[in-house]
């Protein structure tokens, strides 16, 4: 029996997974922090910009982000089917388009900052 | 101990005069610390002698007496009845075809087995006179929960994505192949990959955990398929994007 070529769609879903289940948590603390105004020095806008600047963060925000998504969007996918959609072709193309769409905005955004 | 009046409703078929499965109901007297599997064999002895279902051990080891026990898979000797109220639905397990009552045709399920090799294939040959294998804790830790397995399919009677896709492997022949893969004495796992990195090995599994929740000996075969799928990736990676590292 042939090998599943699975593992190029599944690698970045199960990256991102695993990537938001830390970088989630850290988000949300930090927007609970910024709308309590409680921001800490470190964290203020001015600082995390200049950090978000440096090129090498740029390259790993994009990754988390493209990995993120992508993880969303084959979650979405197999749902799809779970729930009966067997329409998986059109599915997939529909959800990892919206994934690489996301993660192109991301990266145009990224390079204006 | 307690006495109770239990009412059971079990599906049953007879393929040699019944066209469709249907429910019969029986009035027993169970003590109170009986599990389903004395019920039915207390049905069997006193009530109905033509009730046919599968057991041995009546202590969770045998792995035959699984069926669906008001809907959720169940081994009906470890199912105790003092857990549940009003009338107990027994059926036999689902995703299964019924051979007669609660006997099911586990053809499937052994075809598949028996394709993952389920068994110990030495990565050299060794002579009975070099001595024995030796393994760290450490390495027994790392496939001893897969050995678990008591090949009672509750988990096949779990799955949705087995309801959906009869061809899929499924979680109990996926977590014995894994067993094996994992421990250190075997050299099998190139030839069982051909399985389990096919489209109906790992990945049909959506990891739902169902089978992991049903599991009577705590297996965990949705965490054993999820390693086959990290390391069926590393592999595919590596086949694909590094040829230079193939042996
Ligand atoms: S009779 Fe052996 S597992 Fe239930």
């Amino acid at each position: 029996m042939a090998k599943s070529n699975k593992p190029i769609v599944w690698g970045p879903f199960a990256a991102g997974g695993t990537v938001t289940a830390f970088v989630t948590p850290a988000l949300i603390v930090l927007t609970l922090l910024v709308a309590l105004g409680a921001t800490p020095e470190l964290l203020q806008y001015d600082a995390l910009l200049a950090f978000m600047r440096h090129g090498l963060v740029e390259v790993v925000a994009a990754g988390v982000v493209f990995v993120s998504l992508w993880s969303a969007a084959h979650r979405l996918r197999i749902t799809c089917y779970d729930l009966g959609v067997r329409a998986d072709t059109l599915v997939a193309t529909v959800v990892y388009a919206v994934a690489l769409a996301g993660t192109a905005a991301a990266i145009v955004y990224l390079s204006r900052l | 101990m307690g006495e109770r009046q239990v009412e059971l409703e079990v599906l049953r078929y007879n393929p040699e005069t019944d066209r469709e499965p249907h429910f019969q109901r029986y009035s027993v007297a169970c003590r109170e610390e009986w599990v389903v599997l004395d019920a039915l064999n207390h049905v069997k002895e006193t009530l109905d002698p033509t009730l046919s279902y599968r057991w041995s051990c009546h202590m969770a080891v045998c792995g035959s007496c699984g069926m669906m026990v008001n809907g959720e898979p169940k081994l009906a000797c470890k199912t105790f009845l003092r857990n549940y109220h009003g009338v107990i639905r027994v059926e036999p397990l689902r995703h299964f075809p019924i051979e007669r009552d609660l006997v099911t045709v586990i053809d499937d399920f052994v075809a598949k087995l028996t394709r993952v090799k389920p068994y110990l294939i030495p990565k050299e040959p060794k002579s009975v006179e070099a001595g024995e294998y030796r393994q760290t804790p450490a390495q027994l830790k790392r496939y001893k929960q897969f050995t678990l397995c008591i090949n009672c399919m509750l988990c096949y009677a779990a799955c949705p994505e087995y309801g959906l896709i009869p061809d899929y492997l499924g979680p109990a022949a996926l977590s014995l192949a894994h067993r094996y893969n994992q421990d250190s004495r075997d050299g099998g796992r190139g030839e069982r990959q051909e399985e389990l990195a096919s489209k109906e090995g790992v990945w049909e599994c959506s990891f739902v955990g169902a089978c992991s929740e049903v599991c009577p000996e705590h297996v965990d075969p949705a965490a054993a398929i999820q390693q086959v799928k990290i390391r069926s990736t590393l592999d595919w990676y590596q086949e694909h994007l590094m040829p230079w590292l193939k042996k």
